[in-house]
C-alpha cells in the first residue's frame, strides 16, 4: 500500500473551488514535485495533505505506517512574527515534539538528533541567535532543520527555495535530494522546473484540475509538460 | 530607613497583610507566565474580555448571595473562554467584535444584578472594589488564600508540564497541527488557564486592571531578551518583584493596592524600554 493517497480531491475556500479531481499516490521513497502557476492551488493541496484544511470532496489517506506524527513540513511563509523571541535551538528542537509521546520533555536522543540536523543545515553556529533576527535564507534552513526533526519518513516542502540566492538554492536542492536518497519521501512545491525534472521521480501539474500526474520522464514528453517547459524556458 | 522597616515589620505581623503578599505574588507569577503566550499569540484582548466577564459573573454571584463566589465565577469565566476561542478560530474578524460584545454585556448585567440585589448597603463601594480591587486583597479569608495558592500551583504545574507544547502552538500553530499536535486541545488548555488567572487576579487588582498583570511583564522583558525560555523566566521574576514592591508600597503609602501595582509595572515597562533602546543602539 502507498504511503499517501489523495483520492479525487476537491479543494477550495468558502464554497469557491480552487481545484478539482486531484488524485495521486506517493510510495515510500518517491520524490514528487508539484508544479503550477501562481494561485493554481499548490499550497492549498499541501494544506489538505497536512490535514490543515478539510477537502470539499475526496479523501487524503495515510497508509503504510505513516501517521501525522511522521510528517515533516516546511511552510511557504513563516507564520512567525517579526518580534517573536525564540532562539534557533528552541525552534529546531520543537520539531521533535511529535516524537515525545506523552512525556513532557525532550529526551537526550532527541536533543542529539536536533543538533545533528542543525549541523546538516549549517545552522549549528546560530543556535543561540534569535530567529527573527536572521536573514531569510538562514531562517529557511532553520525551519528545514525543524522539519527534519519531525520525520524519518516524509517531508512536505512548499517552495523551499523561494527567496534564496542561486548558490544556496542549489545547495538546498542537493540537500533535499540527499534526504530523498537516504529514504525520505519528498513532496515539494516548486517553480523551478529544471530542478524538478532533474531530481523528482514524479510530477503533479496543477491547474484548476490536475493537469498531469505521472513520472518525471513522461512529463517531459507530454504536451502539457512541453508547453509549460518552453514557456518557463522563455521566461528564464 | 529604620522607620520604614519598623513600619513594615509591624504590618507583617498582621495575617491579612501576609495573605495579601502571598496571594499577590502567586497571582502575579501565574499572570506573567501566561502573558508571554497571550502577547505572542496576539490574544491580549481575550484576557481583558475575560476579566469583564468575571465581573459580570461576580454580579451574578452577589445576586445569588453565594458565600464562596469563586465556585460560580470560575466556571462561568472558563465557559466564556471556550466560547471566545472557538469563535476566534472560526471567524477571524468577528472574533474581535464578539469579545467586545461579551465584555460590555457582562459588565452591564453584572452591575445591574449588584444593584438589584439588596445584599449590600454600599453598592458603589462594592463595585469599585470589584473593578479596581481596592481593598479586597486585604480582606482575604484563609479559605480564599488556600484556594488561590492551590489554583496558582496548578497553573504553574500545567505550564511547566506542557511548556514544550505551549511553545509549539505559540510559535507556529500550523506546523504543530501538521505534525500531529492536537492544537485545539492545547488552545483550550491555555484558555482554561487564562480564565483561572483572570479570576485569581480579580481580588488583587480588580477586573479592569487584570490585563495589566498579564501583559506588562512579557512586554517589558521582550524589549531586552530574545529567547522564549529567557523571556518566560525573566517575566516571572520581574512580575514577582513588581507585585511585591507594589503591595509593600501601597501598605506604606496607604494607596489602593491594584493601582499601585500597575503603576510599578508601568515604571518597569518604561525602564525596560529605555534599556532595550540602549541595547539596540549598542548592537547596531
Ligand atoms: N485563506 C484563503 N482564503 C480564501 N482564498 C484563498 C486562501 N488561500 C488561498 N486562497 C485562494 O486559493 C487559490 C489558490 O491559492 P494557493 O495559495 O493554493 O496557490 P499556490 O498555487 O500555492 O500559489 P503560489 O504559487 O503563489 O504559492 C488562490 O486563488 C487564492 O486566492
Ligand atoms: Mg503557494
Amino acid at each position: 500500500m502507498p504511503q499517501l493517497i489523495c483520492d479525487r480531491l476537491t479543494l477550495g475556500y468558502e464554497g469557491r473551488i480552487v481545484s478539482t479531481g486531484v488524485s495521486f499516490e506517493v510510495d515510500a521513497g518517491d520524490y514528487v514535485c508539484i508544479l503550477g502557476e501562481n494561485g493554481s492551488g499548490k499550497s492549498t493541496l499541501i494544506k489538505a495533505i497536512l490535514n490543515l484544511k478539510v477537502p470539499m470532496a475526496g479523501k487524503v489517506i495515510l497508509g503504510e505506517g505513516l501517521s501525522r506524527a511522521g510528517i515533516g513540513y516546511l511552510p511557504q511563509q513563516t507564520a512567525a512574527q517579526r518580534d517573536f523571541p525564540a532562539s534557533v535551538w528552541e525552534i529546531v528542537i520543537s520539531g521533535s515534539l511529535n516524537r515525545i509521546g506523552r512525556r513532557p520533555f525532550f529526551s537526550h536522543a532527541q536533543r542529539k538528533q536536533a543538533q545533528e540536523n542543525m549541523r546538516r543545515l549549517q545552522v549549528d553556529s546560530l543556535a543561540r541567535r534569535c530567529f527573527a533576527e536572521l536573514s531569510g535564507g538562514q531562517q529557511h534552513r532553520v525551519l528545514l532543520a525543524r522539519a527534519l526533526g519531525a520525520t524519518d519518513r516524509m517531508l512536505v516542502l512548499d517552495e523551499p527555495a523561494s527567496g534564496l540566492d542561486p548558490q544556496i538554492t542549489d545547495e538546498m536542492y542537493s540537500l533535499i535530494k540527499d534526504l530523498n536518497r537516504s529514504g525520505l519521501s519528498i513532496i515539494m512545491v516548486s517553480h523551478d522546473t529544471q530542478a524538478a525534472l532533474r531530481d523528482a521521480s514524479h510530477i503533479l501539474h496543477l491547474g484548476n484540475t490536475s493537469l498531469f500526474w505521472g513520472t518525471a520522464r513522461d512529463y517531459e514528453r507530454s504536451d502539457i509538460g512541453r508547453a509549460y517547459l518552453s514557456r518557463k524556458g522563455m521566461e528564464a | 530607613m529604620n522607620g520604614i522597616f519598623g513600619t513594615l515589620s509591624h504590618y507583617f505581623t498582621f495575617p491579612f497583610v501576609r495573605y495579601a503578599l502571598i496571594v499577590g505574588v502567586l497571582v502575579a507569577l501565574c499572570a506573567s507566565l501566561l502573558g508571554v503566550v497571550l502577547v505572542l499569540k496576539r490574544y491580549s484582548h481575550i484576557g481583558d474580555g475575560l476579566a469583564h466577564v468575571a465581573f459580570g459573573a461576580m454580579g451574578v454571584a452577589t445576586a445569588l448571595r453565594l458565600t464562596n463566589q469563586t465556585v460560580l465565577v470560575l466556571p462561568l469565566t472558563m465557559a466564556s473562554a471556550v466560547v471566545l476561542l472557538w469563535n476566534g478560530q472560526h471567524t477571524k474578524i468577528k472574533g474581535d467584535a464578539a469579545i467586545a460584545m461579551m465584555s460590555v454585556s457582562a459588565m452591564a448585567i453584572g452591575y445591574l444584578l449588584i444593584n438589584l440585589s439588596p445584599a449590600s448597603s454600599n453598592i458603589s463601594g462594592d463595585v469599585c472594589t470589584t473593578l479596581f480591587g481596592s481593598t479586597s486583597i486585604l480582606t482575604l479569608t484563609p479559605t480564599k488564600v488556600w484556594l488561590s495558592v492551590g489554583l496558582s500551583l496548578l497553573v504553574v504545574a500545567v505550564f511547566v508540564l506542557f511548556y514544550n507544547r505551549i511553545f509549539a502552538i505559540t510559535f507556529d500553530e500550523s506546523f504543530a497541527a501538521a505534525t500531529g499536535l492536537n492544537t485545539r486541545f492545547y488552545n483550550m488548555l491555555v484558555a482554561m488557564i487564562v480564565a483561572t488567572v483572570v479570576v485569581l487576579a480579580m481580588d488583587l487588582v480588580g477586573s479592569l486592571l487584570t490585563s495589566a498583570l498579564i501583559i506588562f511583564p512579557a512586554l517589558s522583558i521582550m524589549r531586552v531578551l530574545r529567547s522564549f525560555k529567557a523571556v518566560v523566566v525573566a517575566s516571572v521574576v520581574l512580575s514577582v518583584f513588581c507585585a511585591a514592591l507594589g503591595i509593600t508600597l501601597s501598605i506604606l503609602l496607604g494607596t489602593p493596592v491594584g493601582a499601585t501595582i500597575v503603576v510599578v509595572y508601568i515604571a518597569s515597562f518604561i525602564l525596560f524600554s529605555l534599556g532595550g533602546l540602549a541595547l539596540g543602539r549598542r548592537r547596531a
